[in-house]
Parts: structure tokens; sequence; C-alpha cells
């Protein structure tokens, strides 16, 4: 079974793939906003793995980790909280995004086990090469039946594409363009189009979702013009700031991406 | 191709440290750098300018100064390298006149760096306005603090200093800020990175520039005592950028001790310290695998020392495999006896040695050199940034 490819083979246009941190705002909030997005409907979930310096990610996420790993988030009590997720959530694919420090600790083999264990489809790991995941890691993620997920930005070289499109069986991670999480889209509109045709043109064996900078309906909308979907996780977290009730704030959210 | 310590695989690793463990986004850039870095720096134009800057401009090369009473009073023959004399003050120099002219050749318009001391944000405030170049140094708020002369160093000459607000708001986070700026803007920036950390080609590239400090120490060792080989090459070591620089011509003769000297802080086992080769384990931070602080989850653990330039959680790749082969010896040195270095210096040489030079320094009783011995010190740097802070701490080095 792979979550993750039947899910782009029911719905293949529009999938709205919503990335939130793991034990934030509060740390067991986890379980109650992954059920709550599953149902309001979206269709992929990224669970973000709390990391002290998470390079990758702007403000808002690394804000939410350092609250997340405030409040004792670590991946036992994250493997933990999933256990019975599967019972709840049968059908959405769970990714779980963060840093290879952490994982490197916790043991590449161990994280794998415990990661397909709690119900996780794929891993998101931006810092972790592609030449290192070949070398050491590609096995060990077989075994466990998780999926890479790794990203395309506007400089990665055409060959290299085509390797990350070998190299997955998921889905492609578009980055919109250049800057960490969160940030404002300053690219000229043209620009960015022209990128994801040309990503388009190349005919890949991967569908892609769109991430970085996505944050409503408009810019969603938007986004899968040029995918299968798009991800959104800065908006979000900041649509979970100061309000009591998290899962009710997380299918607001969700329905006032897909109204 | 098997790894020596002063060249790394072509892929970075020294031993099981380095690689580049970078972001897809930041790939291209790296690569880039990677592809060109030692075609760049063997062309005769660049060793050309290279080698006339770090004369004309820098003031090398930098005089090995015979420390006859330090000698005395440790019983051995001490010779001081001094970096303090380079132009901005520090070895910080040798390595932006190196890299800036790198950034030239590879078409970079934009310059960003990240500094914990501010030596390396002056370092590269210097060469940006000597190149006509534009300049952002990311530097943690409780260093701008700290160290306010060079935040304003940095401004007067031309740069812009960006303060990192997050985590423990020093070294680490500013280098956090400059990668961020740097994914942001992957085609007109070059990243200054100051020490020998960071993905690979960084610390081999920043070792190379530094090496010049060693080829220096070896042609005036022969000058000076009739041998090339010391028995002795002390550093301080936080990233370990002058370190690298003091080692490099040394690493592969045998008979030459290295030892690099880390911040104690309160106590190596105080929880506030930045002793990272007896604190750290395998782990990846910055975009290499190195030796670094963290706890049993893979969070980094906040680094502390009374020295801005050595408060950082990690060491480079070279230096944890020169750790962990026990090829160098590892030292580390507290505050307080940091401070009584800087006493030592100031008193019995005439020489006001930066807080990061003074932990080197406070490390001469620990040797056990004998009076045949000849111990080379890395000057790394000169006091007059940290004049504030060894004004605070008065009482401890009078």
């Amino acid at each position: 079974m792979n979550r993750i490819k039947d899910a782009f083979a029911k719905k293949q246009k529009n999938l709205l793939n919503i990335y939130f941190t793991a034990g934030y705002p509060s740390l067991h909030d986890t379980v109650p906003i992954l059920k709550a997005l599953s149902e309001a409907g979206a269709d992929l979930i990224e669970i973000g793995m709390p990391f002290s310096d998470p390079l990758a990610d702007g403000p808002v996420i690394q804000q939410s980790s350092t609250v997340a790993l405030a409040n004792g988030m670590n991946l036992r009590v994250l493997f933990e909280q999933l256990k019975d997720i599967r019972a709840s959530v049968p059908e959405t694919p769970i990714l779980l995004m963060g840093y290879l420090n952490p994982v490197m600790q916790f043991g590449v083999d161990n994280f794998c086990r415990e990661a397909a264990a709690a119900g996780a489809d794929g891993v998101i790991l931006p810092d972790l090469p592609l030449d290192d995941y070949v070398a050491e890691y590609q096995d060990i993620f077989r075994r466990h039946n998780l999926r890479p997920v790794f990203l395309i930005t506007p400089q990665t070289a055409p060959e290299r594409i085509r390797r990350i499109d070998e190299l997955t069986d998921s889905f492609l991670y578009l980055v919109s363009g250049p800057g960490t999480t969160g940030g404002a889209n300053t690219q000229a509109e043209g620009v960015q189009e022209a990128y994801f045709q040309r990503i388009e043109a190349m005919n890949l064996r991967n569908p892609r979702l769109i991430g970085f900078g996505i944050g409503d309906k408009a810019s969603f909308q938007n986004a899968c013009q040029y995918a299968e979907g798009a991800i959104i996780g800065s908006a979000f977290i900041r649509a979970l700031d100061g309000v009591d009730d998290a899962p009710a704030a997380a299918k607001r959210f969700v329905s006032s991406v897909l109204a | 191709m098997k790894p020596t310590y002063q060249q790394p695989t072509e892929r970075g690793y020294y031993g099981q440290f380095g690689g580049a463990f970078i972001p897809e986004m930041l790939y291209p850039n790296v690569e880039e750098l990677r592809q060109q870095y030692l075609s760049i720096m063997a062309e005769p134009e660049f060793q050309q300018e290279y080698q006339q800057l770090l004369r004309d401009y820098v003031g090398r090369p930098t005089p090995l100064f015979e420390a006859k009473r330090l000698s005395a009073k440790y019983n051995t023959r001490i010779y001081l390298k001094r970096e303090d004399l380079c132009h901005t003050g520090a070895h910080k120099v040798n390595n932006t006149v190196g890299q800036i002219l790198l950034a030239k050749r590879l078409g970079k318009t934009r310059i960003i760096a990240e500094t914990g001391a501010g030596q390396h944000g002056v370092a590269t405030a210097t060469v940006c306005a000597l190149m006509g170049m534009e300049c952002i140094v990311y530097m943690g708020e409780v260093d701008m603090e700290r160290q306010k002369p060079n935040v304003y160093r940095m401004r007067l000459l031309g740069a812009e200093v960006r303060a990192a607000m997050s985590g423990s708001r020093t070294l680490k986070d500013a280098t956090n800020e400059a990668i961020r700026d740097w994914i942001s803007n992957p085609v007109d920036t070059h990243y200054i990175i100051g020490s020998v950390v960071g993905p690979h080609p960084y610390p081999d590239l920043v070792a190379r520039l530094q090496a010049v400090i060693s080829e220096e120490m070896r042609k005036q060792l022969l000058e000076k005592t009739g041998s090339e080989l010391p028995n002795y090459v002390v550093a301080c070591v936080g990233g370990g950028s002058n370190a690298a620089g003091a080692f490099y011509h040394f690493l592969e003769e045998p008979s030459v001790q290295l030892v690099a000297v880390e911040a104690a802080g309160h106590g190596v086992h105080s929880g506030h310290s930045a002793a990272t080769s007896v604190l750290g384990t395998p782990g990846v931070i910055h975009g290499s695998r190195t030796l670094l602080m963290q706890d049993e989850d893979g969070q980094i653990t906040e680094p502390y020392s009374i020295s801005a330039g050595l408060d950082y959680p990690g060491i480079g790749p070279l230096h944890a495999f020169l750790a962990d082969s026990k090829r160098a010896r590892f030292i580390s040195i507290e505050d307080e006896d940091a401070l009584r270095g800087v006493a030592e210096c100031s008193r019995l040489e005439g020489i006001i040695p930066a807080l990061e030079t003074a932990h080197a320094i406070a490390a001469l009783g620990q040797l056990g050199a004998g009076p045949d011995d000849v111990v080379v010190i890395n000057l790394s740097g000169r006091g007059d940034k940290d004049l504030e802070t060894y004004i605070k701490y008065a009482d401890a080095i009078m």
C-alpha cells in the first residue's frame, strides 16, 4: 500500500498538503490537529519534527519549533502520539518533515522503523544530500516502505531534476522561488511561471506539489495551475497563533483555502 | 582517494567528518564553488593578486616574535606569531582577501558573512570596501552588545550589520541567518564563511587561505632556530580557522605537537561551556558532519564562553578529525584563566591579546614543554575589541 500514490491517483488536481509542527501550539495538539486537517479535506499532511536550527525555514516555522521543543516534543514523544493514528486517519498520507541531525541521533534505521510503525508514508529531510541518501539510506527507506521527498528549486539543473525524479516514488517538492519557508514571493510572476512550465515540459514520472510562499486560497489556486497541488506551512502555523481551539482553527483554515 | 589531514576527499570528508549537508536551495552555489575553488586559486593571476594584497594591504609576512619574558616564566622557548599585526587586527583578513577575489571571479556582486567577535565581520566589511561590493554581516544581538567597537567599525566601512535574534543570539544564530540569506539570494551572492566550518568546500578553502600562517612560520623558525619544525604549535579554537592556519604546514609532521585550546567557560561540565572536543558528539551543523554540542535528541545545545569568537557549539571537520585521531591535543581553558592570560601577555610582553587568543596563552602551563622546546603560539588577534570586557573584569585581570 502506498497512501501517497493513492492520494494522487484518486484526486489528480488541486491537492492540498498542509504542514504543521508537532507539539505546537501545545504538546498534545499534534493528533487533534492532524485529525482536524484530514477531516477538513487536506489531501496530504506534513508533520514537522522540530529542530533547534532549521536552515530551510523562515521565522514562523522556526518559532513554532522553538515552542514545540520547549513543550517537550521529541521523536520518541511524536511516535508515541502517532501510534494509533491510522485508526482515525486511515487514508491521508502522512509525511515527516525535519532535519537530518535529530534523525541521525535517533538512528536512521530506528527512525524509519518507528516512523513506519507510527503510520508515516514519507519523509522530507531538506539537508540530506542526494548522494548520501543513495549511498547510505535508500535501502533502509525501502525496507520500511518510506518514500523520500526531495526539493527542486529554480536553480536545480535539468539533469539533477531527472535524477531526483528517478529516485522518487511519491511527489516532487517544487520550491516556488528563492527563500526560506513563509517568505514573501518576490519573484516576478513571469519568471516563476517560466520555471513551473519548464518543469512541466520535462514530463517527469512523479506528480508535483508547489511549496514556499503559498498561504491562502488565491496563491493555492494559482500554484495549482502549474502542478498537481500545493503545500502550505507558515500561513497555517500563523493561523494557530493564540487560538484556544487548535482543531477548530485547523478546520477553518482548510475550509478557507478549499472553499 | 584516502584523505590526509591536509587534503579532504573530493566530497570534503576528513575521516567521518565533513561533507556538504545543505538544502537543495544551496546546492548550485556550493557545487559551483566546489568545482571551481581549486582551479581559480591555482590561476597565476589569482595568486599574484592575492599575494600582493597579503603583502601590501594585510601587512604580511607577520613577524614571529621571541617572547623572552613569557619564555622565562614557563622555562621554555616561546614564539608569538603576530597575526594581531594584520590589517583589521586579526588573522581573519587572510581568508576574506582570498574569498573576495574568488567571489569576483565567480561573478558575484553581493557579499554576506556571519560574525561572532566581529573580527571576521570587520575583515569582510574591509575587503568589500576595498572592492566596492555590497556587504551584509549577520551578528547575534548578544555579540553586538559585547563587541560594540567592531559593530561601529563595520558600519564605518559601509557594511550593513543585521542582528540575529533567535536562539542564544550569538555566532550559531548569526550563521543560521547568513545561510538563510544565501538561500534567498542564490544567484548574485557569495557567502564568505569566516571559519573552517560549513559545507565542503568551505573548511578546505578557508584552511588553504589561512595556511599562509604556518607557511611563514616554517621559514621564520628556520631563520631563528635553525629548524623549520617547532615542538609545539598552540592555537585557540572556536570554529578553528586560526588553528587550521597555524597547523596546516605541520599537519603531516608527526614530531610537531599540535595543541588546540577550547573555551571551557565556567567549567567544562558546568553547563556553561564551549569545549566541543570534550562535550561534542558526531552530528550535522551548518552543513557539515562534525563534533557538536547537542542533547540526546540531536537538538543543538547553546554554548557559552566569555569570548564571542569561541562561543560556537561545533568545531570544523578537520579539527574533529584531528581530535578523533588524536593528531592534535585539545586543552580546555576556563574564563578566569583566559583573563589571567590577558594579564600575562599584556604585562610580560606588552601585547594586549584578544580574549580568544588569551585562551591559548593560558594553556602554556599545561603543555609540559621543556627548556629546549620551541613553542609557537598563534597570536590570532589583538585585544582592542575586548577592552570593554577587560574593564568589566578588571579585578580578575589585575
